[in-house]
């Protein structure tokens, strides 16, 4: 089950754990279950761990840390043995409405690839997407699993303000724009579902190993649950899977 | 309370940021010269990373609503207190109603004002340092109203500090390898250790970018962390130093990793100006 890790010291005061440079689960699975492990081994002046799709960045309080002896205990810490299951997620049932009012780039989605916006909504809500980790802006999450079809490069010229919730393509990924923000991704619907709320104490919903599923709604729809969602009364569907 | 009469160009609340929130995306913010800040607070005898306000290439106009110490340091942006000049780096005593307002910028190019006890203002994941989405304000405007801890009159240990001018006057940026330094070739190598770059007017709080490009053939990377003073290099060459607001993941290789004294010292840079890579050992 082990992989061949890189270790190498990034600044003063942190470490840099690298897996193979490949984007799959097994590889998003092993990082979480390595993340894990270090939370739980309480070492000391570690200030902040975060992880992307094959690395890890631990970041220490110290500059005055002993980086030798810190890779021997993370090496032991990695090679020690343990009966790895993979975690339980949660499913997030996420309300997309796709009318051309938020799909504004449906339509050159469709011209481009020959495929009807119908086809195209189906396809990307049908998809059961993982959440890989959660960058670039507080609360986007980097999701994995679009379908083949539905990849389309960025705009050459990104958008100056993408409206908060858009839920967009770009490249081989789909994501929503947590707020508002500029942005080069095609927009093909939105959600009325904050994805970053700075009030609560777990201010993103979904963690990294969660799936996020979307389903179409209509644009009264969307109104609705907006109201709801504003007033702080919607309760967002999901469901607990164990792996 | 302090009141703000002009705002300046960009002002801002910063103390040393936000640690352990980057998994939620959020960055880590925080005064963009740690070395300035915890000057005018260590004058005041405040903790090192107590908020302050961090004014940027022009500074603000503020009234005192209550007696205070202040402490200003970094840049030299003339301050005054009513119509007398001050010192920068020195314990100055201020009573209810008196104005603090700046003038030329004689050099640098962020300005830090402390005041005892340190700024009040709304404290979320930790911090109080302002960030667009994360605070409510996000920069300083007029008539805003900040709360300050008690304007407690303190002693006058460490009244004045003699600062270290290099950090005004290097053109020298010390980095260390970042994680995709050993896929650059020779000549990548010696370019970025000769070469003097000018920065360019794509410069704030998240990032600088730098004009003179280096010739590149590297490829992008899976996206991946970066920190505050990774120096990524684009697909055209540019490199782009990150600063304290800067996202918490990227794409471009990153080449080098800013030591962090360094990062104070580019933050008092500004367009046009010139600085040299000096890479350190680990």
């Amino acid at each position: 089950m082990a992989f061949n890790l890189v270790y190498k010291r990034f600044g003063e005061r942190s470490v840099l754990i690298e897996w193979p440079s490949v984007i799959n689960e097994k590889t998003l699975f092993d990082v979480l279950a390595f993340k894990d492990k270090i939370l739980k081994s309480n070492i000391e002046f570690i200030v902040n761990i975060n992880h992307a799709y094959n690395s890890l960045l631990i970041t220490y309080e110290n500059l005055k840390i002993d980086f030798e002896s810190q890779l021997s205990s993370l090496q032991k810490i990695y090679n020690h043995k343990n009966n790895y299951e993979q975690p339980k997620f949660t499913q997030w049932h996420i309300p997309v409405c796709y009318d051309a009012v938020f799909g504004v780039d449906l339509e050159i989605l469709s011209k481009a690839k020959n495929i009807s916006k119908e086809t195209i909504i189906e396809q990307h809500s049908q998809a059961i997407y993982t959440v890989y980790f959660i960058g670039f802006l507080p609360g986007f999450l980097y999701l994995g699993g679009l379908d083949d079809t539905l990849h389309f490069p960025r705009k050459e010229t990104p958008r100056l303000k993408i409206e908060k919730g858009a839920v967009a393509i770009g490249g081989h990924q789909t994501g929503v724009y947590p707020c508002e923000s500029p942005g080069g991704w095609n927009i093909i619907g939105n959600t009325p579902i904050p994805f970053f709320d700075v009030k609560k104490d777990n201010p993103c919903f979904a963690t990294s190993g969660d799936r996020i599923k979307f389903y179409p709604i209509s644009l009264k729809k969307h109104h609705e649950i907006k109201t709801l969602v504003d007033a702080g009364v919607y309760q967002l569907e999901s469901e607990v899977v164990h792996g | 309370m302090v009141k703000v009469i002009k705002a300046g160009f960009y002002s801002s609340i910063q103390d040393f940021g936000r640690i352990g929130f980057q998994h939620y995306g959020v960055p880590y913010s925080g005064v963009m010269d740690r070395y300035s800040a915890s000057m005018a607070n260590a004058v005041l005898g405040n903790r090192k990373n107590a908020a302050v306000i961090e004014m940027t290439m022009t500074g603000a106009t503020l009234q005192f609503n209550g007696n205070a110490n202040i402490c200003v340091s970094g840049a030299d942006m003339s301050p005054k207190i009513n119509a007398n000049r001050i010192q920068l780096n020195k314990n100055i005593a201020v009573k209810t109603g008196d104005i603090l307002s700046f003038g030329q910028l004689n050099y640098g190019f962020r300005s830090y004002l402390a005041i005892s006890g340190g700024f009040k203002t709304e404290k979320i994941m930790q911090s109080r340092s302002m960030y667009q989405g994360i605070t409510n304000l996000f920069k300083l405007h007029v008539n805003d109203e900040l709360a300050v801890s008690d304007f407690i009159k303190m002693n006058k240990k460490n009244a004045r500090i003699k600062v270290n001018n290099n950090h005004f006057n290097s053109d020298q940026i010390e980095v260390f390898k970042g994680p995709e330094f050993d896929l650059l070739s020779k000549e990548q190598k010696d370019e970025l250790s000769s070469k003097t770059f000018t920065i360019s007017k794509d410069n704030n709080r998240m990032a600088y970018q730098l004009q003179d490009p280096l010739n590149n053939s590297l490829q992008p990377i899976i996206t991946s962390l970066v920190l505050p003073g990774t120096v990524q290099l684009t697909p055209s060459g540019k490199l782009i130093v990150l600063m304290r607001d800067c996202q918490t993941t990227g794409g471009y290789p990153r080449i080098l990793q800013l030591k962090e004294s360094a990062i104070s010292v580019l933050a008092q840079k500004f367009t046009g100006q010139n600085i040299t890579f000096k890479l350190l050992e680990y």
